[in-house]
């Protein structure tokens, strides 16, 4: 992603993506591609959408600035306020809860020195608690990024986070590639 | 072994990739269907196997189909609700990550019927590695001539797509995923119109399960009387399980419907018993929203027959004694679990999913998370109880969506069926588990 002025600007060849995208639906229903394309901007974004990336979702699919926020605010999965470059997806519904989630949640809460809802000082980590993810029955599990780790135990946690932190983890990339 | 339709083949390697998949017979439904039978033919097939939709509502999909305005000149949509995401489901991420022909297949025969030249699969956002699975399917299918253009000289043209949805429960009821589908938030439209007169973008539409879709290669293969041969009463055909909690073997089973509940949960074929030699406590049989039931109402109807996993016996008895077959989001409780935690858990689901349009939902959840907040945490009283009661009740069926339901009857059953342990977390100021 470039940027000009503060205003967001995909590369070519996202661009062409974005453009494929659109042609998936009829003609005058650009409008139709928002998630896929909220999707895309959010992993161009470091993992957020901020005002000015939704501004520019709006220009590239014709349609108002409102348009594009009321629907960002409303799905779970877009971020409006900036994360960590490895966001850890807990899920915590009942099925995931009978096997032991809790003790999942409070492994990655000591571990990484954060609540639910937080990112570590150092910005490589958010913590985050999901509903269902319909894994359950390799319950408990968490999703990084397009990643599902299924049966996990606090042994699994920490080889994951070791692995994270040895390779920088982002998992914020386009999910479409 | 029962018969397989869904899960027959999964076990084969490499089978999302279209040669394996021919190799075992697959598109021929799609050559059948576009050479020898006419879309009226296809639909007939389906409407005589006695085919339910497999998401949870268990609608005849022949007869979903047959409200189809053919005679409108709009532009006609099929589209397959991917958006798995009642607790305790976890069939159809299965299908699309290890078979995704047979959904391209069923897609194709669904289309064909309904004279849709567009199509579209709403998959839930979370599930983006098995949406790559299922394009790459598509690009195959395109490749070989089974999408696009005049599909095997037939004359009939199909365009298929994948959309991925962003997180939110909701976009599972139909009119939610057709506004999420245009752009728009997952608010539920008021019905009618339904989407077979008013759907995507104004168009005559069907949407239909994963599952129900998937089905659809082997009635057109077999005939519809094959299928409705399988299985008992109303309730024909197979059906995924997907079996999660305090199982020996958790995971997704394909059973002929009919099969007794108390072989499901103790055979080794299937879920092979509680873990840990413990007593079987309780059973959410189709998913979060069904009422739960305690082992005894599972195992025998309370006219003492054995219950059974069909639409007909798991409901035998109504909310007092019976639940619902539902998704198949089959969830076993053994007796170290604590169903005021477990309703809170589901509470909180249903509240963070309401989409906040009806009152009732959007206020209701909420409350019933608070009040059940208070009692698992030891603040609670025994007018609480009556009052969760009470606001299931009037959040139950005055919403413009079934969610508002589905938030209501785990409560009001949980409360029916184990009011004791309630009681005991009041009377101890504490979770006693």
């Amino acid at each position: 992603m470039q940027e000009k002025n503060n205003i967001p600007e995909f590369n070519r060849e996202t661009l062409d993506l974005v453009n494929q995208i659109i042609k998936r639906y009829p003609q005058g229903r650009q409008k139709s591609a928002l998630l896929p394309v909220l999707h895309i901007a959010q992993s161009e974004n470091s993992g957020w959408l901020s005002p000015e990336m939704m501004d520019y979702v709006a220009t590239l699919l014709d349609i108002l600035p409102i348009e594009v926020y009321e629907v960002a605010s409303f799905y779970s999965m877009f971020n409006l306020k900036p994360v960590g470059n490895c966001v850890i997806e807990v899920c915590h519904t009942g099925p995931c809860w009978l096997n032991g989630a809790e003790k999942i949640i409070a492994h990655f809460e000591t571990r990484l020195g954060i609540k639910p809802g937080e990112t570590t000082a150092d910005g490589k980590f958010t913590l985050k608690t999901v509903e269902c993810l319909a894994a359950c029955g390799n319950a408990p599990v968490i999703q990084v990024g397009t990643e599902y780790h299924e049966n996990l135990t606090p042994e699994k946690a920490d080889n994951l986070l070791e692995q994270w932190k040895r390779e920088n983890k982002i998992s914020h990339t386009n999910p479409y590639l | 072994m029962a018969t397989q339709i869904l899960l027959k083949n999964i076990d084969v390697p490499g089978l999302a990739e279209i040669q394996v998949y021919r190799k075992l017979g697959g598109y021929t439904a799609v050559e059948k269907a576009l050479k020898t039978l006419s879309p009226d033919e296809v639909t007939d097939e389906v409407k005589k196997s006695g085919l339910k939709g497999r998401g949870g509502a268990g609608f005849p999909t022949g007869m979903k189909w047959s409200f189809i305005d053919k005679q409108s000149q709009k532009a006609k949509y099929l589209v397959c609700n991917y958006d798995e995401s009642e607790p305790g489901t976890f069939k159809d991420r299965h299908i699309g990550q290890l078979n995704p022909h047979q959904l391209i297949e069923g897609m194709i025969l669904g289309s064909y019927a309904l004279g849709a030249n567009t199509a579209y699969i709403y998959i839930r956002g979370e599930l983006f590695y098995v949406l790559r699975i299922i394009e790459k399917a598509i690009a195959e299918a395109y490749k070989n001539g089974f999408l696009g253009e005049n599909i095997l000289g037939s004359g009939y043209s199909l365009d298929l797509y994948c959309h991925p949805g962003a997180g939110a429960y909701i976009c599972g009821e139909e009119t939610a995923l057709l506004e999420s589908l245009e752009g728009k938030r997952g608010n539920p439209r008021i019905k009618p119109p339904f989407p077979a007169i008013v759907g995507l973008y104004g168009s005559p539409t069907v949407v239909n399960n994963v599952e129900t879709i998937a089905t659809l290669p082997w009635i057109v293969n077999n005939g519809g009387e094959a299928y409705s041969a399988i299985g008992i009463g109303n309730s024909k055909g197979t059906k995924l399980i997907s079996a999660c909690g305090h199982i020996n073997k958790p995971g997704i089973y394909e059973i002929e419907l009919g099969l007794p509940v108390e072989e499901f949960i103790y055979s080794d074929e299937y879920c092979g018993g509680i873990r840990n030699g413990n007593k079987l406590k309780a059973v959410v049989a189709g998913g979060s929203s069904v009422p739960i039931l305690p082992a005894n109402l599972i195992l025998k109807t309370a006219a003492g027959e054995p219950r059974l996993m069909s639409y007909e016996s798991l409901s035998e008895g109504g909310f007092q004694t019976g639940t619902m077959l539902g998704s198949g989001g089959f969830i076993v409780m053994d007796h170290t679990a604590c169903i005021v935690k477990n309703l809170l858990t589901f509470a909180r689901f249903y509240r963070h999913e309401s989409c906040g349009q009806c009152s009732p939902c959007r206020e209701g959840t909420s409350w019933m998370e608070k009040i059940l907040m208070r009692i698992e945490g030891g603040q609670g009283t025994m007018k609480d109880i009556d009052l969760l009661v009470d606001i299931a009740k009037h959040v139950e069926g005055n919403t413009i969506c079934p969610l508002g339901d589905a938030a209501a009857w785990p409560v009001a059953s949980a409360i029916r069926h184990f009011r004791e342990e309630f009681e005991e977390h009041v009377k101890l100021q504490k979770c006693p588990f």
